[in-house]
């Protein structure tokens, strides 16, 4: 069925409407930009952001003294390495004027005897995450700063899922979106367009993060011709929750009650099992998430792990009234799903979680093609090998101001849109595409490469199941064929399932080969076959899109530190 | 014991022109509705649409439909071994099958 082609434009275009996307259009409006903020999913209730549970890690120095260089020094050592220094030292530095930011805008931080709180989280120095009670950072987060964009004179649409960026003499010049609501093609012009559409969870069976996060961002800007990095490196939350069946609830919800009462992590044998691993507990949360994740999988893959195929969290030590006084209604919600966290354990087990690869920018979050930014998870780099509890939503808030600054810069220097509709065509053809005999059930290959990523390409990898990997991504990009599929009407989920799955099949792709390439393991890539870290693979990898083929390289650090 | 839940869905583009289907789905106790829809996307028909974000935490807000005749969301709403009806909004445009249009107005394209 063919639609006529909507037009838009804008100086600024946000894609993406989490807190990244939000901050960005903000600031970009600030400057006296024309902003077009657009959203897959609704305006701020899709993506990542929504679904933070608690922490937010700023040197603010409202509990314990503090400096933004503190904060720098335990980022830099949590990504073993590999962090681009830049990016985390903006994200750190800039993080305290963020939050404060947030804070004059209402978001309600949790506040002690006359001060922001700040909680104590694994990897850090000292009490440093600022949260919103109870369990309410993500949803207070996106409804703040939802709030603020309304104030502003930043246009904005939902149900607009970008299928392409479109280049014109090789700068970004806007993007082709499928407007869902309709079924139509919308073209948008743009001068400078932000790329903030978070991570790539969905790739992963079970994920922390909203369903409509499959790496698209990711698969934009390789199409675009930028590069991206450390996409070997996702990240998994290890406490995700398990079992009994729980409705309602975040799976990643644990990780504010072991903040504040601590609670104990336990094998089949009802043994403590941190200290196998390094480090010890002793009733405090100090495991940083790749040792503790790879501890639960060595205690499963040992015979010791819970009847779902974890292990058991206990916060059994804990009684009634301390429960309470730290996470009031949430206990009442428990209750609702028959858990009474005095008398049993709950099942807990990593869930993809975040993606410390994406987008290579510069500290300014520009990428290498000219029109082209990005901001926030999509943004590679800054968490290098494993991220720090906390950092993701101040790199959300810091690099989405900063993206909007520097796209409300590039849009002032461009007289005119260089976007003509003739760039679009490819896109605007593959949305035009009618096929409505082609049957294939699309929901079924997004769950098998959900399988195949879970099993093959999850935290324990080796060169055997990586393999294998490939091979069934090949063959499922075989079956899902260079055509779309599906009616084209509105809202048809076949035909946004295959657009989907033409993004994430290529960034599984990439996560998959660059785990390959990696002979070592480190943070959050860990390889059965290659089980110490070394220093030869101290560098980034790097990837670019030629044609239909992958080419990698690996810079020096050194390098990348005199850019 | 295996039990099924007959989840009874509204399909259609046009109010005026559409169908009931029914779909027998595998029941186990702490299910929600909308994993019951999920699971029939994947097995019986990839082309039911419904409109979800968040899957299960109850954040997004989007997964709104008319369960029996009353509002619930579908990720909270559980899936019961008997027939279950499921409609669209119908204080909302119809966009497809159990997807209304529940964005404000200064957040829609157009």
């Amino acid at each position: 069925m063919a639609h006529d082609v909507m037009q838009a434009e804008a100086d600024v275009l946000v894609i993406g409407a989490g807190a990244a996307g939000m901050y960005a259009a903000i600031e970009a409006a600030r400057r006296g930009a024309d902003v077009f903020l657009i959203d897959r999913s609704l305006i701020g209730r899709g993506g990542a952001t929504v679904m933070a549970q608690m922490t937010v890690a700023v040197a603010l120095g409202a509990q314990v003294p503090d400096h933004w260089r503190h904060h720098l020094d335990d980022t830099l050592a949590a990504g073993r390495g590999l962090c681009s220094e830049p990016l985390a030292r903006l994200l750190c530095q800039e993080g305290p004027e963020c939050i404060r930011q947030m804070d004059a805008w209402g978001v309600g931080w949790a506040r002690q005897d006359g001060h922001i709180a700040q909680a104590m989280a694994p990897g850090h120095d000292r009490p440093r995450c600022v949260y919103v009670d109870f369990l309410n950072t993500g949803p207070a987060v996106s409804k703040t700063l939802r709030t603020v964009v309304n104030k502003t004179n930043v246009r904005k649409a939902g149900d607009l899922c970008v299928v392409d960026l479109v280049r014109h003499d090789g700068a970004v010049a806007g993007a082709v979106a499928l407007h869902l609501a309709s079924g139509a093609p919308v073209v948008v012009s743009a001068k400078a367009t932000v790329v903030a559409t978070g991570g790539l969870t969905r790739l992963y069976r079970r994920n922390s993060a909203s369903g409509n996060m499959g790496g698209d961002g990711y698969a934009l800007a390789l199409r675009a011709g930028t590069p991206l990095v450390d996409m070997e490196f996702v990240q998994f939350f290890p406490i995700g929750h398990l079992a009994p069946r729980l409705v309602g609830m975040d799976p990643i919800m644990w990780d504010p009650f072991r903040y504040k009462l601590g609670g104990r992590l336990l094998n089949n044998q009802g043994e403590e099992f941190a200290h196998r691993y390094g480090t010890a507990e002793d009733g405090k949360y100090v495991l940083t998430r790749d040792v503790a994740t790879f501890g639960i999988l060595q205690e499963v893959e040992a015979g010791r792990g819970s009847p779902h195929g974890g292990v058991y969290l206990s916060f059994e030590h804990c009684d009634e009234a301390a429960l309470r006084a730290a996470f009031g209604p949430v206990i009442d919600r428990l209750a609702a799903n028959n858990i009474d966290l005095t008398q049993m354990p709950v099942e807990v087990a990593p869930i993809a979680h975040y993606h410390m690869g994406g987008v290579q920018a510069d500290a300014r979050m520009h990428t290498e093609v000219p029109g082209l930014l990005v901001a926030g998870e999509a943004v590679g780099g800054a968490n290098g090998a494993n991220r720090l509890s906390g950092n993701a939503i101040t790199e959300a808030l810091v690099f989405g101001r900063r993206a909007g600054r520097s796209a409300a810069e590039a849009a002032q220097r461009m007289r005119a849109q260089a976007l003509r509709l003739e760039d679009a065509c490819e896109a605007l053809d593959l949305l035009a595409a009618d096929a409505p005999d082609r049957k294939i059930n699309t929901a079924a290959l997004v769950q098998t490469l959900q399988a195949t990523m879970a099993d093959d390409v999850g935290p324990l990898r080796s060169e055997a199941k990586l393999a294998r990997a490939l091979g069934t991504i090949e063959q499922l990009a075989g079956q899902l064929g260079a055509r779309p599929a599906g009616d084209g009407q509105r809202f048809d989920p076949v035909r946004l399932d295959w657009l989907d799955l033409r993004n994430m099949l290529l960034v599984a792709r990439v996560v998959t080969e660059a785990a390959l390439r990696r002979t070592e393991s480190r943070g959050a890539h860990q390889r059965e076959d290659f089980s110490a870290m070394l220093d030869t693979w101290d560098v980034n990898q790097i990837v670019r899109l030629r044609g239909d083929r992958l080419a990698w390289s690996t810079p020096s650090r050194a390098t990348e530190a005199a850019q | 014991m295996s039990s099924i839940a007959r989840l009874k869905i509204w399909r259609g583009l046009d109010r005026q022109a559409g169908r009931w289907e029914t779909f027998e789905v595998p029941f186990e106790p702490g299910q929600s509705v909308l994993d019951g829809m999920r699971w029939i996307r994947v097995h019986r028909d990839p082309t039911l649409a419904i409109r979800f974000s968040c899957i299960n935490a109850n954040a997004c807000k989007e997964c709104m439909i008319e369960l029996d005749g009353r509002t619930v969301y579908a990720c909270t709403a559980r899936l019961e071994p008997r027939e279950m009806t499921l409609a669209p909004l119908s204080n909302k445009p119809l966009v497809r099958d159990l997807v209304t249009e529940i964005a404000p107005p200064a957040e829609r394209f157009g």
